[in-house]
């Protein structure tokens, strides 16, 4: 049991250290800003002593490695500092979105992974069958499709006149959840449909992977009811998979709700970020990104540790 | 628009489609020499319609002056004007021709993405091969670069660098490649590592071949088929990366003609039932779906899975 535990905290090592370096980048990013980044804000009329005192007061006078302890343990504390475009705190920008984002991304998660699971599955027992190929056939096409375009067709054809749900998520008035489902509809579908050909087409390869393997093939032999080899044996053993999948699609939904959010009008992190690149704000960009990675890195870290945990093999050890 | 009266139409564009690429199939089978028409004969009916399609898209970026009706950025009517004889497709958000913005976008924003693959591709291969022949600390430090850089979701850190270098279409070229060549990076070092084990390699070295001429002669050849096909696949990747973010306004700027801002910018013609702004979105689903027919073809040739 104990060398597991260790192999886990390795792993959770090894994702702090990546943090750690996705921290210094992002970092480095307002070093490399060409130009005086003082004299970005004040513009071009200051005079040199306000913006040494502006310096001063950003802390553009320390060495950079100092800047960075200090940066790091700020953020640490939740303290993003302040948006250059407003003046507000970054932490409070992020925390009133960051909510919204998470409930888009759960939304879509809560249709996505069963519906995807279902036929992922589906299409591996009925392998090479009609349902199979229109499936994957289908998988293509809509990993091919750019996320605006999908969010459009459903926008077009059932939003716009005569459509049954908005094409614009508004929040104003403290939704309830009822509500909220309602209004949060198109962009967790726009969601659901980029993200589930993706999960479909690895939960088939994974399951058609485990049923070519002999252990299974004696089960059909031995003349097992098909029914109880998935069940009793087949599942427990892609469980492995299925798991990273579904890690490796959250992490990829991270992503893919950048452009969804825009499309919609969504008030979320992503279109914060986009804002924020548009009008140069580094203070908001760096957090956001920060905020992105750390989530990125740590699903990709829960399915590294999961797989393991499921893996009899892992968990007893020799 | 019902349901199964739009399911119809799909099927009839799916068989004009599939018949479209078999006609070119046997057309191209016919006019090439034996070898090669052999080969395409192999083709499945969705991978001909791939290439009958890219060779369409191909032919229209590099002849867009003479097929478009109407300059690219030239405001020629009044806004938003339906569709009629003049303007075929109508007009966009400023009076421009909407179709001649749809030919002039096949070349800016296919010809970006080219462009942008293709430095990727040099600088992963070069740097993958790299790791991979001379290995050691080279090795380690460029791969471990890889995984950090691997670890930030692709379009966070284009936007996070986009921040940093300001909006244009060469720093956006820049900064989708350096991103980009990190995938390659990896499948280029995992290639050239079951190549640099092999006896000819070896044979090679001990005849004095410098690196540079190991690497271009020996290795490189050997590792192309697997390659070639990862290229189409980072070419859509990099394709609907682009589209994004010119889609955001903060890839291609205007007035270039790009169908990721054309979409942006006649967006609020959808909320009125009109589905012009869905064309330009269409033009770029439908080529990187036939770039991934093609690639389908040749990954599944190349790796001589029957199932």
């Amino acid at each position: 049991m104990s060398h597991i535990v260790n192999m886990i905290l390795k792993r959770i090592a090894l994702g702090i250290l990546t943090l750690f370096v996705v921290s210094l980048i992002i970092f480095l990013a307002t070093e490399l800003l060409p130009g005086n980044f003082a004299q970005e804000i004040l513009g071009q009329s200051a005079t040199p002593e306000t913006v040494a005192a502006l310096r001063r007061q950003l802390g553009l006078d320390q060495p950079m490695h100092v800047r960075y302890a200090i940066w790091l343990t700020d953020v640490l504390r939740g303290d993003f500092g302040e948006s250059l475009a407003n003046g507000m705190a970054v932490s409070e920008l992020i925390g009133r979105r960051l909510g919204n984002t998470l409930y888009l991304a759960l939304y879509a998660a809560a249709i996505a992974v069963p519906l995807s699971l279902a036929l992922g599955i589906l299409a591996a027992l009925l392998r090479n069958s009609f349902f199979d190929r229109f499936a994957n056939a289908s998988a293509l096409t809509s990993i091919s499709f750019p996320e605006f375009f999908v969010a459009y067709i459903l926008i077009f054809l059932l939003a716009g006149a005569g459509g049954a749900f908005p094409s614009m998520a508004n929040f104003r008035g403290d939704p309830s959840f009822g509500e909220f489902l309602y209004r949060a509809f198109l962009p967790a579908l726009t969601l659901t449909l980029v993200v589930t050909a993706h999960m479909m087409r690895m939960t088939r390869a994974a399951i058609i992977n485990l049923l070519a393997s002999p252990y299974i093939e004696m089960a059909h032999l031995k003349g097992m009811n098909p029914m109880r080899v998935i069940v009793k044996h087949a599942l427990p053993n892609a469980l492995a998979p299925i798991i990273n999948v579904i890690a490796l699609n959250l992490a990829y939904l991270i992503t893919g709700v950048v452009v969804v959010e825009v499309v919609f009008v969504y008030p979320g992190l992503g279109q914060l970020m986009v804002d924020s690149v548009a009008a140069r704000d580094m203070p908001v960009v760096q957090g956001v990104a920060l905020v992105f990675a750390a989530a990125y890195v740590f699903l990709n870290l829960a399915a590294d540790v999961l797989a393991t945990l499921s893996n009899p093999r892992l968990v007893h050890g020799r | 628009m019902g349901l199964f009266t739009g399911l119809f139409w799909l099927a009839i564009a799916v068989v004009l489609g599939l018949a479209a690429g078999w006609v070119f199939r046997m057309a191209v089978a016919a006019a090439s020499p034996r070898p090669i028409a052999r080969e395409l004969r192999t083709a499945p009916l969705t991978a001909s319609f791939g290439m009958l399609i890219i060779l369409i898209y191909v032919l229209l970026a590099v002849f867009a002056p003479l097929v478009a009706p109407f300059p690219e950025t030239e405001v020629v009517g009044t806004e938003y004007q339906p569709w009629d004889n003049v303007h075929l497709l109508g007009t966009d958000n400023l009076g421009r021709d909407m179709l001649s913005r749809l030919i002039y976008a096949a070349r800016n924003t296919v010809g970006i993405a080219f462009v942008t693959t293709a430095l990727a591709f040099i600088l992963g291969v070069m740097t993958g091969l790299l790791a991979a022949s001379v290995g050691g600390w080279v090795d380690q430090v460029l791969s471990r670069a890889v995984d950090v850089l691997m670890a930030i979701p692709a379009l966070i850190f284009a936007l996070l660098l986009l921040t940093i270098v300001g909006t244009s279409i060469v720093n956006m070229i820049l900064v989708i490649a350096l991103i980009d060549s990190t995938r390659v990076f990896r499948l280029a070092r995992a290639v050239a590592m079951n190549i640099v084990v092999m006896d000819y390699v070896e044979a090679a070295r001990l005849r004095g071949e410098g690196l540079l001429r190991l690497n271009l002669r020996e290795i490189l050849p050997n590792a192309m088929a697997p390659l070639v096909a990862e290229f189409g696949l980072r070419f859509c990747f990099v394709f609907l990366m682009i589209s994004a973010l010119s889609f955001l306004g903060l890839g291609i700027q205007p007035p270039t003609a790009d169908w990721g801002s054309m979409v942006k910018d006649n967006a609020t013609l959808i909320s009125f039932g009109d589905i012009t702004p869905l064309l330009p979105a269409g033009a770029i689903a439908l080529l990187t779906v036939c770039v991934n027919f093609v690639v389908d073809w040749q990954l599944h040739r190349a790796s001589g899975l029957k199932e």
